[in-house]
């Protein structure tokens, strides 16, 4: 008796689901187009967007990451249309507040982030105020990788493209590119990823017409990373080909 | 009776579910268990406290030290159910005249082996002797009778133990020999770069190997404890460096250096050759080369990373090793010449093998839930190679890399992170007495001696 008790409960319980199921497909022609609205809505867009690090020297790199969900179109103040996710790197050369403006079909989100510049603006020529390695760093910019990979980005094509330019007007110049990985995973694996990084950029280079004689390459792997926090942002930097002279 | 047939639709199978997953982990260890010589029955052994007979004040110290290490020695081993000292009958025996081994058969010991002995202290001379009786064979018990005598010092005293715990283990442990003597080495920052340090196998005695200022890493002792290969950061990348332990100093290994990522070396089981990673081809490749250069030669020719090789100790002819092929790091084998290649691991992040020296299994670090995100746990697992079938070692502890075979097959050393600390920790290779060898500071990339 009890065992059949038993066996019964679950039963009784799913003809009863099955009977709700039944209850509420059968009700659903007598709903106006008024009641169904609110279930068939579309969600609010919601936007987040930093800046890294939020204050700079002039000519100094900052990353812009920024997440959004439920959007359909993306836009920065100054960059313009961006993917609804993204990385992206930026040179401002005055205090700049980056807002971000996300629409969807459930309305539009907005979110900034602001960079403090600290000194005059930075140009891209050379003047008295700046030496040979701030100028460098104003210039050839590092680019940043997706995880685990060592494709080279859309983004950083137009980076690499403005590097190899000021590479070839400055042809005394040489450059040493480090492979950096994040933290992740086996620190053997990384330094032969932060390889493939940096050769990568460094074909790159090649392609664009820079003698490969005046590239050296390093990878680091998860030593000597640019950000120590376990998070997807300090990740994102560290996943990347560092670009500096070569004094040696 | 609609609802009564969907009642027993349920519960059938899950009834048959339970049973399965009641019934699997202990399926799963024994195949471990068997295939690494750890047995599925441990033999009840005592080790009693050994008997002071010397007035010497250095006695109490050595004692002691002894005593601890061959306890110590005799629990990690893997094959013992260790009697707990408070179980031990009171007074020590010294000699095989003392001993009662009634007493050590009945309850609560219920030993069917005992160690016991004597160490006295001399003229700067410390004299152990050692027996192994068999409690319930009391016509002829003598199954081991042994005599150290060495320097008056704390680390022989721990060396003895050492000895006479491995001679008990090989004994008792089916011929295969003991590693109470065999040495880890790693890699440490604790001098403020990232330096090759070595250490006994339980942790005690560590002492700093190189002293380079760079950073170091993956360190490898050759099979005849001659060498240390390693790779180092220069100004021209990272190249595979050599350290001599019997000159003690840097010696040169020729193949060793050519720009770009040079690393992760591996020794064949006769010495003669070393496996490493180069991109000197442009792309991080395996190579493999005489221990004084010469036969150079690349075995792998896939873009993305190829790194990390291990040989199989037993044949010294295959290779286990990681390559980014397919896009994550998967586990593969092959032989010397690059042929055969087989792909091991299924999928997530699999990284750093290490072969058994029985040839039977693979040990490496595993992420089976890899990707942006949603990172999940890095944990050590052994593959056996013929099946492929795996057993997860580690579980919800910290991120764990670099797992390294005892010599007998039965231990396996690793590193793991937890927080912003990595030490590194042993365990016996069915992934049961997880316990940390080192205690401060950075250790990472621990890596067991062949002998």
């Amino acid at each position: 008796m009890n065992r059949r008790t038993r066996i019964m409960v679950p039963a009784v319980l799913l003809v009863a689901l099955i009977s709700l199921a039944g209850c509420k497909k059968k009700s659903e022609p007598n709903l106006t187009p008024a009641e169904t609205a609110p279930a068939t809505a579309a969600p609010e867009p919601t936007a987040q967007i930093t800046a890294k690090p939020g204050s700079i020297s002039a000519g100094d790199q900052v990353v812009l990451s920024w997440k959004t969900v439920d959007a359909t179109d993306v836009s920065i103040d100054g960059i313009g249309k961006v993917p609804t996710t993204g990385v992206q790197t930026v040179t401002p050369s005055e205090s700049t507040t980056y807002h971000l403006v996300a629409h969807g079909d459930g309305g539009t989100a907005e979110a900034s982030a602001r960079v403090v510049v600290s000194t005059p603006p930075a140009v891209a020529v050379p003047t008295n105020t700046m030496t040979a390695e701030e100028e460098f760093k104003a210039n050839v910019q590092d680019i940043f990788y997706d995880y685990d990979t060592y494709d080279i980005r859309s983004d950083a094509q137009s980076t690499l493209s403005h590097d190899a330019s000021y590479l070839d007007s400055h042809p005394s110049i040489k450059v040493v590119i480090g492979g950096y990985c994040d933290e992740r995973g086996s620190d053997e694996y990384n330094l032969a990823l932060g390889q493939n990084r940096a050769d990568a950029a460094k074909n790159a280079l090649v392609t664009a017409g820079i003698a490969a004689d005046r590239i050296r390459v390093i990878s680091y792997g998860k030593e000597k990373p640019f950000c120590s926090e376990s998070t997807e942002e300090c990740w994102q930097q560290n996943r990347r080909a560092g670009f500096s002279m070569d004094q040696k | 009776m609609h609802g009564m047939r969907l009642g027993y639709r349920f519960t059938v199978p899950a009834l048959a579910l339970l049973t399965i997953l009641a019934a699997l982990p202990l399926r799963a260890q024994d195949w471990v268990r068997t295939g690494t010589n750890l047995g599925n029955e441990k033999i009840r052994l005592a080790a009693a406290d050994f008997k002071p007979v010397s007035a010497d004040p250095q006695t109490p110290t050595l004692k002691a030290a002894f005593d601890a290490t061959l306890y110590s020695d005799l629990g990690n081993a893997g094959i013992f159910d260790l009697v707990s000292k408070s179980f031990a009958p009171q007074a020590a025996p010294g000699t095989p005249q003392e001993v009662s081994l009634a007493q050590w058969a009945a309850a609560p010991a219920n030993a069917a082996m005992l160690a016991f002995g004597s160490l006295s202290v001399a003229n700067g001379r410390v004299v152990v002797n050692g027996w192994l009786f068999d409690t319930r064979n009391t016509a002829n018990p003598q199954v081991l009778g042994k005599q150290y005598n060495e320097n008056a010092t704390e680390d022989m005293a721990r060396t003895i133990a050492h000895r006479f715990a491995d001679e008990i283990i090989y004994r008792l442990g089916g011929g295969i020999n003991g590693i109470a003597e065999t040495k880890i080495y790693f890699i440490s920052s604790r001098s403020g770069s990232k330096e090759v340090w070595v250490m006994d196998y339980d942790g005690q005695n560590q002492h700093q190997v190189t002293h380079l200022g760079s950073i170091s890493i993956s360190p490898r002792v050759s099979p005849d404890n001659s060498r240390i290969a390693f790779a180092s950061l220069g100004s021209e990348g990272w190249a595979i460096r050599m350290y001599s332990l019997e000159l003690g100093r840097m010696v040169r290994f020729p193949g060793g250096a050519a720009g770009g990522s040079n690393q992760s070396p591996a020794w064949t089981p006769d010495g003669n050759r070393v496996a490493f990673s180069s991109s000197r081809s442009g792309d991080p490749e395996i190579w493999i080369a005489d221990l004084n250069g010469g036969n150079l030669r690349r075995v792998t020719y896939f873009a993305g990373p190829d790194v990390s090789p291990t040989w199989n100790p037993k044949t010294g002819t295959q290779l286990a090793w990681v390559s980014g092929r397919t896009g994550l790091p998967q586990i593969y084998i092959m032989d010397q010449e690059g042929a055969n290649i087989q792909r091991m691991t299924d999928g997530g992040y699999a990284v750093s093998p290490s072969w058994s020296p029985s040839g039977q299994f693979l040990t490496f670090s595993w992420n089976r839930k890899y990707g942006p995100g949603a990172p999940g746990g890095q944990d050590i697992y052994v593959m056996d190679i013929a099946s492929k079938r795996w057993l997860q070692l580690t579980h919800d502890a910290g991120s764990n890399d670099f797992p390294s075979w005892s010599p007998d097959g039965r231990h396996i050393v690793f590193q793991r992170q937890v927080g912003g600390q990595t030490e590194i920790w042993s365990m016996l290779a069915d992934g049961t007495e997880q316990h940390p060898l080192t205690q401060a500071g950075t250790n990472m990339m621990p890596n067991w001696s062949w002998k």
